[in-house]
């Protein structure tokens, strides 16, 4: 039994029409009218981009784009998901793919079709500016596209909906990666501590540990929890 | 719609406190301490939330209500009913496509092995991409591998298994490399230096992350890096039990498709588990920070078929998910606030505790402040929380912070018209992570002859607590294990007869235990639907 305090509101899923509690996210509500979703959810966070939705609020031309687990029905709203997107993905190994424009076009070059009309921009249901992403990957501004790009959750409606048929959100993970591996430096710590344990370091120290009684291992984690402030001090000067 | 007027009247408590609190310092616990306040705080340690198993390798062993139920169930296919024919014949199955799942299909595949991936929902749907936080690797000079592993064990309370814990903080190293090899695209300083942050329980700085979305950025290369070695993989296609042969070797799985509700085996030289966890079963009616696959379908299969699960008396509560608005939920909060130095507040504007404590420790704080001490804050659908004192990270770190540091975050609450650099967030602990999970050895393999696990699905790694940022290391370096060592071994692999004798027996051994039940698992998706749709806040209500 529902509580009577809950006021009910009508939606209009893939046309049909159900009575369901305002407030309720999408998908809830989908799931409160008695679909069980299997495509068109996933993580229930609004980071894996199954449930992206397309729908229309009454009286309005517009079409509006939005998690369904994100975001919160609305009265007389039209719906439908789109789980899948048929997108076109380019085949690459990352190490032989350079950074320079032309590296980027020759595995997507509709990417130079773009009409900067921005409905990808209109489309994103995290709000991302996708064209300026696009933009930017034109001009062959790495670091750019890696900034605009980061919260893309890979659900493919920018694609779905580009007149010039490009997949924007497959070209921003290209671009990620390039610049992740032939940009950004390799650390330097990384690589001297990976020496470190090659030649055999903290082996032994650490088999010692294991053999050792609860009681020395338990003083050195105390001693460790009881020095924090230290590794906070350094953490906080290598900031600057 | 954002804050109603009596919570933002609490708010004004928590900003006339704020900047004095700046200067205070809480002092850890001792471990007599903790051990008092987990045991009459932890949800572990409630009365009739657990009960032994009845059959199978772990029998009299305790373990949540919500997992036996599934370990008790009937098996979805009647084993004399099937035909066993394959039609698809692997070296590797590997089964989940999450980030233990995808990293074990790339290592097996790089290693020479024919590889299929089976999922259940899509590629990549999996808690790793929720994963915000980031990875655990002493990077530092002034850190290292024996830091890590002192802290693993301690957080853990000492009973995690001591060489696979080893060989997790040897290894650690070496999955970042290979995620710099990816290019997976860290957050570093300009000379390429890793920029390092705390998670509670750890005496060092040594989480690694992409913003808040650390596990996200991984998943996302890891699936574009399967796609480019053109590996096969199959979704919306749970395994629904083991195939064992006539000599209790494993030689593998039988799935479901989803669409179509076809049933049909795979056979494999050997099947690698990477299936995650059980936050939605819902232990004790909490909210889960878990993703909408989470069911335990690993563990239900893999303990059907003989193997024994380690620690399932235990679940990680995370202290921090979202307590308002209730659209999000269970909405996974990360430590790292606590970790760059954000409060925990109380209704009167109060620090309670050293947010730098371990996860199960800060959960239990915040359910005394809430139930005992009667200091929580009350949302108007009747949930319980505590304050995460946000605005501090902008005071700490200084203006644009919290857009680098958690862009997610701050624009999922945007979303609800709350401004996390203005305004704090209201949290509860909400499971998190399955603590335990099917026995390993350092290459992953289990009981069972060719039957690997990997990831959440495994256990020992943590014992009874997981330490912040571990679990990120944990799959991909048990997942990278798992394959290499699979792929070697398929070379002199022979399958013998198939059979599913094994789920007649379990199903007979249930029945001498006296169990009659027509309820069905694997639980393959949870069912919100109808009236189920709306929360399930019994845990905080009312008290």
């Amino acid at each position: 039994m529902l509580p009577d305090i809950i006021k009910m509101i009508s939606i209009y899923i893939m046309g049909r029409k159900y009575e369901v509690p305002q407030g309720l996210t999408i998908l809830k509500a989908m799931e409160f009218a008695g679909y069980r979703v299997t495509r068109g959810c996933g993580c229930r966070g609004g980071v894996c981009g199954a449930c992206v939705t397309l729908y229309r609020r009454k009286g309005s031309y517009k079409l509006s784009f939005g998690l369904a687990c994100q975001t919160v029905v609305e009265p007389d709203m039209y719906l439908m998901q789109l789980p899948f997107v048929p997108a076109n993905k380019a085949i690459y190994s990352i190490k032989n793919v350079g950074t320079n424009d032309s590296d980027i076009t020759k595995l997507y070059p509709e990417l130079m079709r773009c009409l900067q009309c921005n409905t990808c921009t209109k489309a994103c249901p995290m709000e991302l500016d996708v064209m300026g992403y696009v933009a930017a990957a034109m001009r062959g501004n790495l670091e750019r596209v890696v900034e605009l790009s980061i919260e893309c959750v890979m659900c493919g409606m920018c694609a779905a909906r580009c007149p010039a048929e490009l997949s924007p959100f497959n070209i921003a993970l290209l671009i990620r990666r390039v610049y992740g591996k032939h940009v950004i430096p390799l650390s330097p710590q990384l690589g001297q501590r990976l020496q470190e344990i090659t030649e055999g370091a903290f082996k032994e120290e650490i088999a010692g540990l294991k053999k050792a009684d609860e009681g020395e291992i338990l003083e050195r984690f105390k001693e460790f929890q009881a020095t924090k402030g230290e590794a906070a001090i350094e953490l906080t000067k290598e900031k600057g | 719609m954002g804050y109603p007027s009596e919570m933002l009247q609490l708010i004004g408590e928590v900003e006339k406190t704020r900047s004095q609190r700046l200067g205070q310092t809480i002092p850890l616990l001792s471990l007599g301490k903790q051990e008092d306040l987990l045991r009459e705080f932890h949800p572990d340690y409630r009365e009739g939330i657990k009960r032994p198993i009845s059959a199978g390798p772990n029998k009299g062993d305790l373990a949540c209500n919500e997992l036996v139920d599934l370990l008790e169930s009937k098996s979805r296919i009647d084993p004399q009913q099937v035909d066993l024919s394959p039609e698809l014949s692997v070296d590797v199955l590997v089964v989940g496509g999450g980030g233990g799942g995808a990293a074990a299909a790339l290592t097996a595949h790089d290693n020479g092995a024919n590889v299929l991936l089976v999922t259940k929902l899509r590629l990549g749907d999996s808690n790793t991409v929720m994963a915000e936080g980031g990875m655990n690797v002493a990077t530092s000079p002034g850190d290292s591998p024996v830091k890590h592993y002192i802290d693993t064990m301690g957080g853990g309370h000492f009973t995690n298994n001591p060489g696979i814990v080893k060989t997790l903080v040897l290894d650690a190293p070496k999955i970042l490399q290979w995620f710099e090899d990816l290019g997976v695209a860290f957050s570093k300083n300009a000379d390429g230096t890793l920029q390092r942050t705390w998670a509670g329980g750890a005496s060092y700085p040594r989480i690694h992350f992409v913003a808040d979305y650390t596990g996200m950025e991984i998943m996302k290369v890891l699936r574009d890096e399967v796609l480019n070695k053109r590996i096969r993989y199959l979704e919306f296609s749970p395994v629904i039990e083991l195939i064992l042969d006539e000599e209790g070797k494993c030689g593998g799985a039988m799935i479901l498709d989803l669409e179509t509700n076809r049933i049909f085996p795979i056979q494999a030289k050997s099947v690698i588990l990477a299936t995650g966890g059980i936050g939605r079963l819902h232990i004790q009616n909490f909210p889960t920070t878990n993703h909408y696959g989470a069911t335990a379908d690993g563990l239900v299969v893999a303990y059907r078929a003989g193997v024994r699960l380690l620690h399932m008396d235990s679940i990680q509560f995370h202290p921090t998910t979202a307590a308002y608005p209730e659209q999000i939920s269970g909405l996974l909060v990360t430590e790292v606030f606590r970790g760059r130095g954000v409060h925990l507040v109380n209704s009167k504007g109060e620090r309670f505790i050293n947010e730098l404590e371990t996860r199960d420790v800060v959960a239990s704080a915040i359910i005394r402040e809430v139930t005992e001490r009667g200091q929580g804050v009350t949302t108007p659908s009747g949930m319980k929380g505590v304050w995460l004192d946000t605005p501090l990270v902008e005071m700490k770190l200084g203006p644009g912070s919290m857009e680098r540091y958690f862009a997610h975050l701050l624009h999922r609450f945007s979303k609800f018209d709350i401004n996390i650099r203005k305004e704090p967030v209201l949290v509860y602990p909400g499971q998190h992570y399955q603590n335990g999970g099917i026995r390993v050895n350092v290459d992953g393999e289990t009981d069972i002859p060719n039957l690997y696990a990997a990831g959440e699905a495994a256990g020992g790694v943590h014992g009874h607590n997981r330490l912040g940022a571990n679990s990120l290391v944990d799959i991909f370096v048990f997942g990278r294990r798992s394959g290499a060592h699979a792929a070697q071994k398929v070379k002199g692999v022979t399958i013998g007869k198939l059979s599913l004798d094994h789920v007649r027996a379990y199903g007979e051994s249930l029945r001498e235990a006296k169990i009659n039940t027509e309820a069905l698992s694997p639980m393959l998706l949870p069912d919100y639907r109808f009236e189920k749709a709306l929360s399930t806040v019994a845990h905080t209500k009312g008290r």
